[in-house]
């Protein structure tokens, strides 16, 4: 069943904390219905932008609309049931379980007066099936390994059911096996239901393989947006990590593949 | 789509729902066992805690005293010193639990219960002062320890302001809150005679000696206000133990969640502090054993107030027995009894390698 998809687009953002400004006058637009990636360097303000997109944070200048309207006229629970997201590095209270934890994600559904319907129990029964947790939904999370954690914490933003789903870099701390895993469940998510993402994501490569909009960012500003065909070049990734590198085909997907040099390893190829 | 009947399966309890309306909920069925088995036991404490003492007397003796009157000194001894003292200790328990509970939900550390972040202390500077100066006893040291508890606790929460606050800022800045308040109050009782010295540690013990109906109707004031406040709020807890930007995320309002919270569970401790002093370790450890029984991480707020009634009925029961001819002030009791419940049950969690 597709959803209607929904728009979300930053206008004039600036984003910072008490001191220091990190992203100053943006102007994003994050295609309906498809997977978008933020990459840059550490400390380049791709997590700020999605907690901005989010409204984690409070802009100091500009807006975030969704569907046209500004966010920051939403009641929190009224945004909460359009946009979900998963912040970085989340801690779950001790001794919870999966269960536990996915059904606290139908909490913009409820009320004082409502707190459990066959539409939460359906939701949170299709978010666990959707991570593949069904069978662990009874186990605590603290059991559980560092990949399952992480599709725990998906599964309560799906849970949430919203159009929008924003991940600050889902695949942290995860061995390789585990970030293609999360990494091909957000396509599933994507495909299954039209569900627009947004991801941070530190390697480029996965940004080029699973997203269909990709986000560079540098010193707080955009320095290139669009597929990631286009965007990912051995030029930006120069400009934006300062790194050389060739960009090859990638033999799994087709689309780019970014091969750094390093100081020790260009033998085969002249720079 | 999954059949309702296989998802019934992966979400367990009852859901129990008021026909013709939207409203239902979803009751696990532990929980409720739980708390009906704590509810017997509060109701057996409650019982004893009439009963025993200097004259002891069987419960039958009791219960007619409190349905028909009884012999006059029956009923001098239950209605007017054992009715009342019971009362207090079973009210200020559970508004420790309860205030415990919330503090280390809120503040996601369950090390953070009032005694520690210091709105007990703050209520015990208070106190002491008020002694000094010859409050006295009665409703005058009651309103004076409400005002220093309230008093320190905002005093935290501004102190750990920063354009927002988190719980461990909170937490960070009770305990020097809690340093300071200490501080003060050594300072006072060296400065105090023997006699009021005494009388001020006695309090600050905590204990349910002499406590009587003029201590019961300011408790039951305050927690009529008090409990339907934590009624409402308790959904607001269920996101702060998720961190902030995940409560965030979810559409909590956290900042508004975190102080009306904390000014409920300040007050519930203030009032509970006023009637019977800072009684040791109850708001600590009655949430830890609840959430243990329960086997929830979700805030227990009702069990946590049983256990914590329990732990007070039971540890006045055992200060008046212990030592024949003393009464023992409570607080010397729960904290004796408290430590080694705990113990156990951390124990265990770590060996069957749940909880924690």
């Amino acid at each position: 069943m597709d959803r209607p998809a929904h728009e979300l687009a930053a206008v004039g953002l600036t984003l910072g904390y008490p001191g220091r400004r990190v992203v100053e006058g943006l102007d994003v637009t994050i295609p309906p219905g498809r997977v978008t990636a933020i990459v840059g360097a550490n400390a380049c303000g791709k997590s700020t932008l999605l907690r901005g997109l989010a409204r984690l944070l409070r802009p100091a200048a500009g807006s975030v609309h969704l569907d046209g309207r500004p966010i920051h006229t939403l009641r929190g629970k009224e945004l909460a049931r359009l946009l979900g997201v998963l912040p970085q590095d989340p801690t779950a209270p001790d001794g919870i379980t999966v269960l536990d934890l996915v059904r606290r994600g139908r909490s913009p559904h409820q009320s004082w007066w409502r707190q459990w319907s066959a539409e939460d129990e359906r939701a949170v029964t299709g978010a666990l099936a959707a991570t593949g947790l069904l069978d662990d939904a009874r186990r605590g999370i603290d059991e559980l390994s560092g990949g399952q954690r992480q599709r725990a914490w998906i599964a309560m933003a799906l849970a949430q059911d919203t159009g929008v789903l924003l991940l600050d870099e889902p695949t942290n701390h995860l061995d390789l096996a585990h970030q293609i895993e999360i990494l091909d469940l957000v396509v599933d998510l994507n495909r299954a239901q039209g569900r627009t993402v947004v991801l941070v994501l530190h390697d480029l490569n996965h940004a080029a393989r699973y997203a269909h909009h990709v986000i560079a960012m540098l010193d707080g500003r955009v320095v290139a947006a669009g597929p990631p065909g286009e965007v990912i070049t051995r030029q930006l990734v120069e400009d934006v990590f300062g790194l050389a590198c060739v960009v090859v085909d990638d033999p799994v997907s087709g689309g780019p593949h970014v091969v750094p040099y390093g100081r020790h390893h260009s033998v085969l190829v002249a720079h | 789509m999954s059949p309702p009947a296989q998802a019934s399966t992966v979400v367990p309890g009852v859901v129990v729902s008021v026909p013709g309306t939207r409203a239902s909920w979803l009751v696990r069925v532990r929980s409720v066992l739980v708390c009906l088995l704590l509810s017997a036991a509060v109701a057996g404490a409650f019982a004893l805690d009439v009963a025993v003492g200097e004259l002891d007397l069987p419960l039958s003796d009791v219960a007619a005293a409190l349905v028909t009157g009884g012999d006059d000194v029956t009923a001098l001894v239950v209605h007017d010193l054992r009715l009342p003292r019971a009362l207090v200790g079973l009210l200020v328990g559970a508004a420790f639990g309860v205030s415990g509970a919330i503090f280390q939900s809120l503040t996601r550390n369950p090390l953070a219960s009032p005694d520690v972040i210091g709105v007990s202390a703050g209520a015990g500077t208070a106190a002491t002062a008020g002694l000094l100066i010859g409050a006295g006893s009665g409703l005058g040291l009651q309103t004076v320890a409400l005002v220093g508890g309230l008093g320190s606790a905002l005093l935290i929460y501004l102190l750990a302001w920063n354009g927002g606050t988190t719980g461990f800022r909170i937490v960070l800045v009770g305990i020097g809150v809690a340093a300071l308040c200490g501080s003060v109050t050594t300072y006072l009782l060296l400065k105090a005679g023997v006699y009021q010295a005494q009388q001020a540690l006695m309090w600050l013990t905590g204990s349910l000696n002499a406590r009587g109906w003029e201590h019961v109707g300011p408790l039951v004031v305050g927690l009529a206000v008090l409990a339907p406040a934590v009624v409402v709020l308790a959904p607001w807890l269920r996101g702060l133990q998720l961190g902030d930007a995940p409560a965030q995320a979810l559409g909590y309002p956290v900042q508004l969640a975190r102080i009306a919270l904390l000014a409920v569970a300040a007050a519930l401790v203030s009032v509970g502090t006023a009637a019977a002093g800072p009684v040791a370790f109850v708001a600590l450890v009655s949430p830890q054993i609840a959430v243990r029984l329960v086997g929830t991480p979700g805030p227990a707020l009702v069990s946590s107030g049983l256990v914590g009634s329990a732990v007070v009925l039971f540890g006045d029961v055992l200060a008046r027995e212990a030592l024949p001819g003393t009464e023992l002030p409570v607080g010397v009791v729960t904290g004796a009894l408290g430590a080694p419940v705990l113990l156990w049950l951390l124990s265990r969690a770590n060996r069957s390698g749940v909880g924690g």
